[in-house]
């Protein structure tokens, strides 16, 4: 606990303690394992909104191509799964046994040598870890030495979402084109499709969640943290100060995309498969908008937007199939006008204010340094 | 959970009918011999599907929102159309269809996780869904993970067999070789180019095509392939290659909104499509809607159904078609596919005597369906239908005119020996 109060102030440890009691306790024992299977799908996206809100809340940088980071861990977990689906025997049929069922419709006739590392389960999970992290220093390397940031970045990211999705369209043969790569069933022979494997895997995903939010609370409280705020709002100043912006940007940006990646690992494991229609523009602009419903400013309200607006999605898709764009639309244009600061923002404003007044009131008055907390004026 | 609810809500209102009518001897009576041929909901259903005395709930999943609504929504239109006529026939075993209807959105984990809600959730007895390939291979882990029935609609690529679905449309071969024996034989066509939009259906159809070409037909060759994006509108530079080559044929798989740009530049360039010969496997009624008629008149079609059939089932079909969804609209061979899946299934559960999926799934093999508008189906052993192929000519005003029609039944062959 000592650690603790020092690590989380005191509403950052309400938010941790009421996200810890709804995912752990009352979402798995209120609901049933299909929706918990949804929920663990909307959390995947909490790991992206995470990622977001360290380098684009704290650090200031707009990145509109997370996609690309939660499709890299994506396709590597589904590259491992895939080939432990495609063994020869479950192969028979097709023309070259062994290898992906839709290398064999594309003609191919042995394994691209890209996809042979991914038989191995070590491989793998380095691979979804590191893959995107290379990828987001080069892409980081090469925009922010070059001094390349706000909107120039963001549509320089969308391109490249742009990119990698004609990309693993075109070349079905080696990536499953427009279908993805679906049709997965065990993990280290571990069949992920049944029950019982779907709540193991809730849990675990809610514990890799914990841990992003931690590492993310980390980096946030430490120098470096301070230094990424300080960018944001005064880049010249740190530059001159001696810092260089630009590895701390790159630094930022690499973590956001690990914190994708493994989103998208979970994805892959939690649906089943894995397709480019989550690696384009519009996903990865829904991912930005979660995390502004929820508060880019927050690490809690990340995850709550992600929740909450998937969970809208779902509900109002099922009540009005015909309709329901529209009424989400109106939901997101809602919480940009009334609440530019997302869920957190109001709850920051609006009940926090009411809790300190009243423990205040109950104690003798000592709730003072709170405001530290608020998003500082833009 | 929701299916616990649902009987409860009911059984209020079953209870003060049942009153009544004991109220009333002489009615039960009567009413009496009406329900014996309702066979008892625990001997029809043993497998807890949202089967009731009265009523059975089956699901139809299409994209009614995003790019592939304007394909999807004349399949959704089909199945309403086919499930108030079965309802107004009476019904399933005598129980009438409800349906729930989810959106796939275009997006084919969507599809996914609505086929699950409609499977887990709401306890579907079938469900009629689905239209691109890649939403079909989205949803069938979770048809045959939670052992349900799909009725697919879409000709497709084949290279699929699944005792959880049904597939309405033409696998492959279906579409493609009564077709090109037809050109080569009637057009004595040799030489083909063969284009397509850049993903597996157009992909795998071409390399059946090539194979066919090459391989049974004598002295027939393929002097281009050329795929492009989905979505594309840029066929300049391949028209120009056509017109180098000179190709008896042009064999076009280009999908969706491509199509209007793609028969707009060949027009534009000057070649004349009654004079030079150009099948399609992927132009329906509907997308010559978007295409404009004399755009694409004078190309010829190979598919299973055109609006234009002349039989009595198509004649009874389409005004019914017209009365319900507004008289502009057109009826394509997808469209008259799904209207097939509502029908097929009622005359497999009344077959099996069940609506249990696995005893669908054995009974479905021999399955006929003579009301069908395009003639007369039947499902083959492995979950196919035996269909005839036809080839119709488009004309200006948007319809096709059959030219030419298979004599026999076309067996439906998803793993074609020879041509992988």
């Amino acid at each position: 606990m000592i650690i603790n109060s020092r690590f989380f102030n005191r509403s950052e440890l309400l938010g941790f303690l009421a996200l810890a009691v709804l995912l752990f306790l009352v979402l798995p024992l209120s609901l049933d394992i299909f929706r918990l299977n949804l929920v663990a799908k909307y959390l995947t996206y909490a790991f992206v909104g995470i990622g977001l809100v360290l380098c684009w809340g704290y650090g200031g940088i707009l990145s509109l191509g997370q996609g690309v980071f939660f499709g890299l861990g994506g396709y590597c977990m589904a590259m491992y799964l895939k080939l432990e689906a495609s063994s020869v025997a479950n192969t028979q049929i097709q023309s070259t046994p062994g290898i992906p069922d839709f290398m064999d419709w594309n003609q191919l006739t042995s394994l691209p040598f890209f996809w042979k590392p991914f038989h191995s389960f070590p491989v793998t999970l380095l691979a979804i870890l590191l893959v995107p992290a290379v990828f987001a220093l080069i892409i980081g390397a090469a925009m922010f030495k070059r001094r390349v940031g706000g909107v120039y970045f963001a549509i320089i990211t969308q391109a490249i979402a742009a990119i990698l999705t004609i990309l693993i369209v075109g070349q079905q043969g080696y990536t499953g084109g427009i279908n993805g790569i679906t049709d997965l069933r065990t993990l280290h022979g571990w069949d992920i499709r049944t029950d019982h494997a779907k709540y193991i895997l809730y849990f675990v995903e809610v514990a890799l969640l914990f841990g992003c939010i931690c590492a993310a609370q980390f980096i946030r409280l430490t120098k470096l943290g301070r230094i990424l705020v300080a960018m944001r709002e005064q880049e010249d100043r740190v530059r001159f100060s001696g810092y260089s912006v630009a590895n701390f940007k790159i630094f930022a940006f690499c973590a956001a995309a690990v914190f994708a990646a493994i989103g998208g690992a979970m994805f892959t494991l939690e649906v089943g498969f894995m397709s480019p229609s989550f690696v384009g523009i519009v996903p990865s602009i829904e991912m930005v908008i979660y995390t502004a419903v929820g508060g880019r400013m927050s690490i809690f309200g990340a995850v709550w937007g992600a929740l909450l607006v998937n969970f809208a999605k779902t509900s109002l898709s099922e009540s009005f199939p015909q309709l329901w764009l529209f009424g989400l639309g109106a939901l997101f244009i809602a919480v940009v006008l009334a609440f530019p600061n997302g869920l957190s923002g109001i709850w920051a404003d609006h009940v926090q204010p009411r809790i300190d007044r009243l423990l205040a009131s109950r104690k003798s008055k000592s709730a003072a340094g709170l405001i530290a907390d608020g998003a500082p004026a833009e | 959970m929701s299916d616990e609810t649902k009987p409860g809500l009911k059984s209020p209102l079953r209870r003060k009918l049942l009153m009544g009518m004991a109220a009333l001897p002489a009615v039960s009576m009567l009413g009496r011999p009406a329900f014996a041929d309702v066979p008892a909901t625990s001997a029809v259903n043993t497998t807890g599907l949202a089967v009731t005395d009265s009523e059975v709930t089956v699901g139809i999943l299409h994209s009614v929102t995003g790019t592939m609504a304007i394909s999807e929504t004349g399949s959704v239109e089909a199945e309403k159309l086919a499930i108030e006529q079965i309802n107004a026939a009476g019904g399933v075993l005598g129980r009438k269809i409800k349906f729930i209807q989810e959106d796939g959105a275009s997006d084919w984990p969507t599809f996914a996780e609505k086929a699950k809600k409609l499977l887990v959730n709401d306890k579907c007895a079938a469900v009629m869904g689905c239209w691109t390939s890649a939403s079909r291979k989205a949803v069938l882990p979770v048809f045959e993970q939670y052992n349900g029935m799909l009725y697919y609609p879409t000709f497709y690529e084949g290279l699929e067999q699944s005792k959880n679905v049904i597939y309405t449309g033409q696998e492959a071969t279906q579409q493609i070789i009564a077709g090109l024996d037809w050109v080569n034989k009637t057009k004595g066509a040799k030489s083909f180019y063969l284009l397509g939009s850049d993903y597996i259906w157009p992909r795998t159809s071409n390399k059946i095509a090539r194979k066919h070409i090459e391989n049974h037909l004598q002295g027939c060759k393929v002097v281009g392939e050329e795929y492009f994006p989905l979505g594309s509108t840029q066929f300049n530079s391949v028209i120009n290659k056509i017109k180098l080559t000179k190709p008896d044929v042009i064999y076009a798989i280009i999908v969706g909104g491509s199509n209007v740009a793609f028969y707009k530049q060949l027009k534009a360039a000057g070649i004349d499509l009654s004079k030079q010969t150009l099948l399609t496997i992927s132009v329906t009624e509907d997308e010559i809607d978007g295409i404009g008629g004399e755009n694409i008149a004078g190309a010829y079609a190979c598919m299973k159904y055109f609006q234009s059939l002349d039989n009595p089932n198509n004649k009874a079909f389409v005004p019914a078609f017209k009365k319900m969804w507004g008289e502009k609209t057109v009826i394509g061979d997808v469209t008259q596919a799904a209207y097939l899946g509502p029908w097929l299934w009622k005359l497999t559960v009344e077959k099996a005597q069940s609506f249990d999926i696995d005893k669908i799934a054995a009974a479905s093999p021999g399955v006929e369906f003579k009301g069908a508008p395009e003639g007369y189906v039947r499902i083959h052993e492995n979950h196919h239908l035996w269909s005839k192929t036809r080839v119709g000519r488009a004309k200006a005003d948007g319809q096709y005119e059959l030219i030419y029609e298979t004599a026999d039944l076309v067996e439906p062959d998803p793993f074609p020996k020879g041509y992988q």
